[in-house]
């Protein structure tokens, strides 16, 4: 199964990467643009059977890895 | 006493850490490979700055699940000492060893420049080389080093002596909201904090950097020489 893992800084966590790109689109003549936050997302292949169990393993690899809590959000899909 | 260096891939300033412990201690520390499985034997771990793997994923995510990390993690548990430079204190964080996490620096840009830092934690080796509220200059070079927790535990590093050092100017200045003095722009000028049992301290410049007259100064001595007498009495 496809699982995809979202994983986004915190509200509140400063993102000074999504800062610079907010800059640089209103540069650019994006008129407009508020906040902008940057996050990351990871295409995962697992071997679970059903959507329930590819969802846990994402959520436990998340935890475990994909994402730091002290810092970051996560949320997980199955795609397929 | 007995130093080990941890070494992982992408590791690269292990030799400035060689070369610091051996003019504190008198012998030459070992290095350890980022898949040995023991640290046993040694008074005190270090992880020296670098980047390792490469810096994938986060600073200091890979590196933090690595086999030696285990073993670290049980020596730490066991009371042993354990000091972590830039690279090395983004891994103690990523293996919760110390809280709170470093993010990019505030102002985007990969800094490689001299700080000043102002000693401020209680009891405990990293910081007995100094006097509390002691200032000291130290090179500094990374591009992930604004440190930030909860609010909460920020409180509870403050109020438990648990913050080592912080950004200040030469002259013992701190401001939290200057880019000239609190470079990083980390959480209340956090520069390096202190494990609950004070055995663990990550810390982001580079005191290994300044510990050769030849190097153009000895300002970093007093963390190498602290260490030293403490563990050796």
């Amino acid at each position: 199964m496809k699982v995809r893992v979202f994983v986004s800084l915190k509200e509140g966590v400063l993102d000074p990467q999504g800062k610079a790109v907010g800059h640089a689109l209103a540069a650019l003549g994006f008129k407009g643009v508020g906040e902008v936050r940057i996050g990351r997302v990871v295409d995962l292949d697992v071997a679970a059977k059903t959507a329930d169990e590819a969802r846990k393993e994402g959520e436990a690899m998340a935890k475990a890895l994909l994402a730091n809590e002290v810092i970051e959000d996560f949320h997980v899909e199955v795609v397929a | 006493m007995k130093v080990g260096i941890v070494v992982f891939p992408g590791t690269n300033r292990e030799r400035d850490m060689v070369q610091a412990l051996t003019l504190a201690t008198g012998r030459a520390p070992k290095l350890v490979w980022h898949q040995e499985e023991s640290v046993t034997g040694l008074d005190l771990v270090v992880l020296p700055g670098g980047f390792s793997f490469g810096d994938y994923l986060r600073s200091g995510a890979m590196a933090a699940h690595s086999p030696i990390m285990t073993a670290v993690r049980r020596f730490a548990e066991q009371g042993g000492y354990v000091l972590g430079v830039c690279n090395g204190f983004q891994i103690l964080t990523e293996a919760q060893l110390l809280p709170g996490a470093l993010l990019r620096n505030a102002g985007m840009r990969f800094l490689s420049q001299d700080c000043h830092l102002k000693v401020e934690g209680k009891e405990n080796i990293f910081t007995h080389g100094w006097a509390k509220g002691d200032v000291f200059r130290a090179p500094l070079a990374h591009g992930d080093g604004n440190y930030t927790a909860a609010p909460e535990m920020l409180d509870r590093l403050e109020g438990e002596g648990r913050v080592a050092f912080r950004y200040c100017r030469d002259d013992g200045y701190i401001q939290h909201d200057d880019a000239q003095i609190n470079l990083n722009g980390s959480a209340r000028s956090i520069a390096g904090v202190l494990s609950e049992n004070r055995r663990v301290c990550g810390m982001m410049p580079h005191p290994e950097n300044l510990t050769d007259p030849a190097l153009g100064g000895t300002d970093g001595m007093p963390l190498f020489k602290g260490i030293v007498e403490s563990l050796s009495t």
